[in-house]
């Protein structure tokens, strides 16, 4: 017997190690043969701070966290406070009874089993057969709490083992031995507890697990850097901002693949940097979050009216202002679709998963270079820190896109033909597609000006009204050809049965909880929904999408923000005024539990705005 | 800086683009403008190998004047955007220039950082004290208590000293010259462009419509400075004897003497107002490596190409970007 499903918790004040605790936890159960779902939540603090994480574990692939758990493990008291509420009867706690009485903490479920480790015994012990100052050896406590939550759930031992070696290589080898030790020491002792055998929320063992080495563990911002490498991005700006920076020391720390990462002074000159390498016709992109999309519009419009291929990772993050800098909202979205001043074309995409994080951030730059406009992308912070065990992603369809580019307008010897290798080029020629060749610096006949201001054909300043009106229109034509080109499938996408009880809308990471939730509603509430993603936010498929919502019995659109901005976009583009509304502004994504409860409640109780709230 | 044979000389007058520029008569900024194609035609540069950036205000529409690739940038961010450009394509000859209040004051910030980026470009300053373009305003040069005609009340800022910013955040070529000194001038902006790292010209020039104090007539004066006797306002550094040029770039001390004399130098000008005088010259020059060379030794893939030298599709266009190193780390 055996459950196909717990949801596990670790937390910790930040930086003494939670983070790596989780990913050896969620290490060991992929390696066991489980796919697992890991969600981070942090301060913005380095060292004290109560953080945690917490490892959905499922027989079948998971993208969405659950809220209540059945095991919260712990070594110091403030997590047990925070979270001892939130496990659901007969769970467990793994506690340092040197500093957590279970007794005073409230909320605690009578019927939770209690499993108290002496960490500091155990440490004293591995210290002594291995001849180390037991200060040195406060990191494992980590090791121990993850290894005794396995034992718990009925995992073998090996799987850690397993785990700890694709952890620690290199020079960091010979941490795998210490550690297994500390790891079994944690075995025996949680063995020997009392409860132990009779635990109730033991994992089954995996049928049919996937082969070892066949999948991925992977968060957003990774899947995103490594989307913009597989483009071709080969110069990247930054300025230091959470959550987007992690994208950033990823590609840093990848010097191998010629990938330039600047640390810029400011955002300023991050946009700006950016702007004038792609000029010259690099593939170039830059990432930021929140306040620093806000200081980088100016920049964006500068790309838009000279027709630059720029694209900007906005990873969304709490706002106004510094608002939760390290907690998720989708508060951006009517802001990127309309940054900047003045009027210009922008297309702007919001990944859904791991795999469109991927797909969009390699798209991105085709769609920059073929339609030379800014493309913006807004993952938020669920999708950039949480982590997920994936297949690999497909590689095998891709195919790079440079759009029209003049590589050699003179023939034969350009210092023989001086007078047409200085010829002008018409960089911003009014074209029917809108789409005007561009000659890149360097090229001989192709010389042309590039300004903010208006401009004529081959860029100079012009206010002349009838070359703007040209100008302007020219520009935006080419949304025509975004609308007409992109796969529909990218632009949005109609997940489950085309009849179903309520049609939820969404977009970017609430696809996770929503598709988690649509068989659970189906099997345990006979609740039949389907799921309208959106991809393409700009500009936007209002056609499809108002077909879809025309047929649809009931509506409801749910999103991380307060004043329902993807429901306002869709009424802006399609007239279309959708019912209800499911919205969370805790900075806290939504769960899978949370997706249930708000269908339940608009099919039951027809509520207009429901508000959602759950997690720390 | 490329270094390509041209079959036939290029002349400054085939660098002059079709369009007439719109400043007022009697603008510094002509000079300037035509002292950039002399110094270009000077050294032979392939036009097409050079990108003239510039930003915003009188002298952000130089770009347009040259013919040679030109970019208009933003107010305040010439300089980002030509880093960017050169640091892409390192084998363009980029040049950058812009106002004072385009560089000393929205673009602050960025002219500190690109000091600390020793990379291989050019920036010009077109300093006349005011913001032209929007009527007269106060420039971050304009000295303490001045009181351009433009300007309603006297100005109580304090002026930045752009030598000393900039030695301070770390240009490796610092010079001056004068917009009515053609011969310096081109002089001045060829060595600017041969030297290897972040070069900085500033450009002193009358505005005729808005600072009636900084006029042609103001620096063709004689002051008495620091000596007894009368003299030109307007000197250049070598004629009194003054050498900025660091000759051992091995040498800490030699480098730290040069960089007190050019601070020296700088101050006993700041503003150059009352009978003070405005050396011409190079003020501290030292050969260091380049961010391009140090690029290198993060990235050594870059050895012998550029950064967007690298290929990443084949003719097909499929991607060959190998992302083996990238999963790696990632495989459960």
């Amino acid at each position: 017997m055996g459950l196909k499903e717990i949801n596990w918790m670790i937390g910790g004040p930040q930086g003494t190690g939670v983070d790596s605790s989780a990913t050896l936890f969620a290490r060991a159960m992929t390696v066991a043969g489980y796919w697992v779902f890991g969600k981070r939540e942090y301060h913005s603090n380095i060292k004290g701070k109560h953080s945690y994480f917490q490892v959905r574990v499922n027989h079948n692939p998971v993208q969405s966290s659950l809220d209540p758990i059945d095991l919260l493990a712990s070594f110091e008291k403030t997590t047990a406070e925070i979270h001892a509420h939130e496990i659901m009867a007969e769970g467990a706690l793994i506690y340092d009874p040197a500093s957590t009485k279970p007794e005073t903490l409230d909320g605690l479920d009578a019927s939770v089993k209690l499993f108290p480790m002496d960490f500091q015994s155990i440490l004293n012990e591995i210290a002594e057969e291995t001849g180390t100052n037991p200060m040195k050896l406060v990191i494992m406590k980590n090791t121990i709490a993850v290894a005794a939550s396995l034992a718990l759930y009925g995992v073998e031992i090996d799987a850690i083992e397993e785990a700890l070696k694709g952890l620690f290589t290199g020079a960091k080898t010979k941490l795998v031995a210490s550690n297994m030790l500390a790891a079994k020491k944690a075995y025996q002792v949680i063995e020997a507890l009392s409860g132990f055998a009779e635990y109730k929320y033991k994992l089954a063992e995996s049928k049919n697990p996937p082969a070892k080495g066949s999948r991925l563990l992977m968060n957003g911002a990774t899947a995103c850097g490594l989307g913009k490498l597989k483009a071709g991005c080969r110069f990247l700006t930054y300025y230091s901002i959470t959550p987007a920076v992690d994208e950033c020391i990823y590609l840093e720390d990848r010097p191998e693949y010629g990938i330039v990462v600047m640390q810029c002074e400011d955002e300023l000159s991050a946009v700006n940097m950016m702007n004038g390498a792609a000029t010259t016709g690099i593939r170039t992109s830059t990432a930021t979050s929140g306040p620093g999309f806000s200081l980088m519009a100016e920049g964006i419009g500068w790309a838009g009216i000279n027709e630059v291929p720029v694209v900007v990772f906005n990873y969304q993050r709490g706002g106004p202002s510094t608002g939760l800098p390290t907690r998720s909202e989708q508060g951006e979205l009517l802001f990127a679709i309309n940054i900047g001043h003045g009027e210009f074309p922008k297309i702007v995409m919001a990944p859904g998963d791991m795999y469109e994080c991927f797909e969009d951030s390699f798209y991105s730059f085709n769609y920059a270079d073929r339609y030379q406009t800014p493309v913006i992308v807004l993952p938020d912070k669920t999708l950039a820190n949480n982590t997920q065990s994936i297949d690999f992603f497909d590689e095998s369809k891709l195919v790079v896109d440079r759009g029209e580019v003049v590589s050699n307008q003179v023939k034969g010897d350009p210092m023989e033909k001086i007078d047409e290798s200085l010829a002008i080029y018409p960089r911003f020629k009014i074209t029917e597609s809108g789409v005007s060749p561009r000659p890149l610096p360097g090229t001989p006949g192709g010389i042309h000006w590039l300004t903010g201001d208006e401009h004529t054909e081959i860029g100079h300043i012009t206010e002349d009204p009838t070359i703007r009106m040209a100008m302007h229109e020219k520009r935006f034509r080419k949304l025509d050809l975004v609308a007409k080109e992109i796969p529909i499938d990218r632009q949005y996408k109609l997940y489950g049965p085309e009849k179903a009880d309520l049609t939820l809308v969404s977009w970017g990471s609430i696809k996770g909880p929503i598709h988690d939730a649509m068989p659970v509603l189906k099997e345990k509430y006979g609740i039949t929904v389907n799921h309208l993603h959106i991809r393409l936010m700009s500009p936007f498929p209002a056609k499809g999408v108002l077909d879809i919502l025309k047929k649809a019995k009931n509506v409801v659109c749910i999103e991380l923000n307060f004043t329902n901005q993807l429901s306002q976009l869709i009424t802006m583009r399609t007239g279309f005024q959708i019912p209800h509304h499911a919205v969370k502004y805790t900075g806290r994504p939504i769960s899978q539990c949370e997706v249930i409860e708000t269908v339940q409640k608009i099919l039951k109780e027809k509520t207009e705005k429901v508000v959602l709230s759950y997690g720390h | 800086m490329v270094t390509k044979t041209l079959n036939e000389p290029i002349k400054a007058r085939q660098l002059k683009s079709d369009i007439n520029p719109d400043w007022c008569p009697g603008c510094g900024d002509f000079g300037i403008v035509n002292a950039i194609q002399q110094a270009l035609a000077g050294l032979q540069l392939p036009p097409w190998d050079v990108y003239f950036l510039s930003g915003v205000g009188c002298s952000g529409k130089s770009s347009h004047y040259v013919q040679a690739y030109g970019a208009h940038t933003l107010h305040g961010r010439v300089l980002p955007y030509a880093l960017g450009a050169k640091m892409a394509n390192p084998e363009l000859t980029v040049l950058a220039a812009g106002g004072d209040g385009d560089g000393l004051g929205i673009g602050a910030g960025h002219f500190v950082h690109a000091g600390r980026r020793n990379v291989d470009m050019t920036y010009i300053i077109f300093d006349n004290e005011v913001y032209g373009l929007t009527k007269g305003q106060a420039s971050p040069t304009l000295a303490q208590g001045e009181q351009p005609k433009s300007l309603p009340l006297p100005n109580i800022n304090q002026a930045i000293n752009p030598f000393g910013l900039a030695l301070a955040s770390g240009y490796t070529f610092i010079a001056r010259t004068y917009s009515y000194d053609a011969k310096h001038m081109k002089a001045t902006i060829m060595k600017a462009i041969q030297h290897r790292g972040m070069a900085l010209v500033d450009i002193i020039q009358p505005c005729p419509t808005y600072n009636n104090l900084r006029t042609k007539e103001f620096f063709a004066e004689e002051v008495c400075g620091n000596s007894d006797t009368p003299l030109p306002r307007v000197y250049y550094l070598e004629d009194d004897g003054y050498d900025g040029v660091v000759k051992d770039a091995s040498d800490t001390g030699e480098i730290h003497e040069k960089r007190m004399n050019a601070y020296q130098k700088a101050y006993s000008e700041q503003g150059y107002s009352a009978d003070q005088r405005v050396g011409l010259g190079v003020y501290y020059q030292v050969n260091l490596p380049t961010y391009e060379d140090l690029l290198k030794q993060n990235f050594p893939v870059l050895e012998g190409t550029t950064p967007i030298g690298l290929s990443y599709h084949d003719e097909k266009m499929k991607p060959t970007t190998d992302l083996t190193s990238g999963w790696e780390a990632l495989i459960v």
